[in-house]
């Protein structure tokens, strides 16, 4: 009975984040799911690490991306693999699908947080098998639930109004992608943690893929952003 | 098979290398009242004999629903049999509130373990998975097979080659048929005695059909249907069988040499759990 709040293994809990990553988004589209992540790192408030690959597979059938701490997320790929590895090594023809895996971090992430020590990330976990499409979410105090399209952090507030208006069914990779690029712009302009280096993820009945990281176009030359002191001098 | 220095014990080899007690327990099994089980591609259908021990009681449950997807006939120490069921259904439970999926048939039955001694019961375990329907016979060994289909308990063997001859046709028969094939079997074994949905129960699972036991009326009116039309069994269908035999390994070495005292000579007939 060591994890009591207020003793002194408080220094075993996770009280703040120190590494994070910052939003992730996820849709469904015809083939399977689509996932977009940037390759931050933010220490703080500066932008530290440029190179975190913070989308991985998970066995044969699904795609996790995590924002939140970094360290967690590692710890959490731990887990996952050590699942999948029991589960293959079961070696009968049955495996774990995202649906599974996306219940099992629920009870896990959930269980976490009754002990006041969660892993502080929000997480996306998406795949197919035989042909379902699944897509769902799931952060560090356990909520979960699934949807046609999640994002999270920033992206709840930034990307997912553009996803209600223009996701549908039956997109394509093409249209997938570019409207996932829509909603990482956004990001990019107005989330202050956001890098301009992102990956995208794709997630079929055939397998995995996750792309080279890239970066987006941007646009500057809004009238606003001219002679952004006018009018300044006396206002306050 | 007689009593030997080597049986009191489960954790005790002979020198013939068989463990006296869980052949022992195996025996339990084949007093037990008859449980049979067969399976398509899609249903599993369980059976079994029910035999009150008077006119004044009821007959004790054989059959138990383990999930909506796992369903359990079995035969020998009927007690045995309920302690199995509760720990299989706590497994399912478990499983599916972690993984919000049913667990696959087949991690089941080699999660059994004896403790202080064998369990004195033969498992039938129909279910459903992503593969389709499955049915596994587990003994007090431990072993499990896979099954096309499968009788156990007393005049099981009456049942059973009544299956062997049918088997190959299970596979792409349809829900009714199955069930028919199951009150035949079951008939067989109880050698002239009258069938009628008293002294019989009938269980049947199936893709897009949650394990459930049927009630008397349509077992009943199922008998009569076949009773009235004949004998003969439902018509056949030319299917190549993909599964193992229905024939359940050889009886122990009864009249073999048990009396491994003096001689550790091999005994007559491979030990049950051997093959």
């Amino acid at each position: 009975m060591n994890n009591l709040i207020g003793s002194d293994a408080d220094s075993q809990r996770t009280l703040y984040p120190y590494v994070t990553g910052t939003s992730v988004v996820g849709i469904k589209y015809k083939d399977g799911i689509l996932l977009a992540a940037d390759m931050g790192g933010s220490y703080g408030s500066t932008l530290r690490y440029k190179t975190v690959e913070r989308m991985k597979s998970v066995g044969k059938h699904s795609i996790i991306g995590a924002s939140g701490e970094i360290s967690d997320f590692q710890e959490i790929m731990r887990y996952l693999d050590e699942l999948i590895l029991y589960d293959n090594m079961w070696d009968d023809g049955n495996s774990f699908g995202p649906k599974e895996v996306h219940n099992y971090l629920t009870r896990v992430m959930y269980n976490r947080r009754n002990k006041f020590n969660p892993l502080w990330n929000s997480l996306v976990l998406g795949g197919v098998k035989n042909g379902q499409k699944y897509l769902g979410t799931v952060n560090m105090i356990g909520v979960h639930y699934e949807d046609n399209h999640v994002a999270t952090g920033f992206g709840n507030h930034l990307s997912r109004p553009i996803l209600r208006d223009e996701w549908h069914e039956n997109l394509t990779f093409e249209e997938g992608v570019k409207l996932l690029e829509k909603c990482m712009r956004v990001l990019l302009y107005r989330d202050r943690s956001a890098v301009n280096k992102l990956q995208i993820a794709k997630i079929t009945e055939e397998g995995v893929t996750i792309s080279q990281p890239y970066s987006l176009k941007t646009f500057w030359n809004f009238a606003a952003f001219q002679n952004p002191t006018v009018g300044a001098e006396g206002s306050w | 098979m007689f009593r030997n220095q080597y049986d009191t014990d489960v954790t005790t080899w002979s020198p013939a290398g068989r463990l006296f007690q869980v052949e022992y327990a195996m025996e339990a099994v084949k007093q037990g009242s008859a449980a049979i089980g067969l399976r398509s591609k899609t249903h599993v259908v369980l059976a079994c004999v029910n035999k009150a021990s008077s006119e004044l009681s009821s007959h004790q449950k054989k059959i138990f629903k383990v999930d909506d997807h796992i369903g359990v006939a079995i035969a020998g120490l009927t007690a045995d049999g309920r302690v199995l069921s509760r720990y299989m259904r706590n497994e399912c439970i478990n499983y599916s509130y972690t993984y919000e999926s049913p667990l696959p048939v087949g991690r089941l039955v080699c999660t059994q373990r004896s403790w202080k001694r064998p369990y004195g019961v033969g498992l039938l375990i129909g279910g459903l998975d992503e593969s389709g329907a499955h049915l596994y016979y587990n003994c007090p060994s431990g072993n499990y097979f896979e099954y096309q289909a499968f009788a156990i308990g007393s005049r099981s063997q009456a049942a059973k080659t009544y299956l062997e001859r049918k088997f190959e046709t299970f596979v792409d028969s349809s829900r009714e048929n199955l069930i028919k094939d199951a009150l035949f079997a079951l008939r067989e074994t109880l050698q002239g005695e009258k069938l009628t949905s008293s002294n019989c129960t009938i269980a049947v699972l199936g893709i897009g059909e949650a394990f459930s036991t049927l009630d008397q009326e349509t077992v009943q009116r199922l008998i009569n249907e076949f009773e009235v039309v004949g004998e003969d069994p439902p018509a056949e269908a030319a299917a190549a069988p993909d599964q193992s035999d229905g024939a359940e390994p050889g009886p122990a070495a009864a009249a073999a040499d048990d009396d491994d005292q003096e001689t550790p000579a091999a005994d007559q007939g491979a030990a049950p759990m051997d093959i």
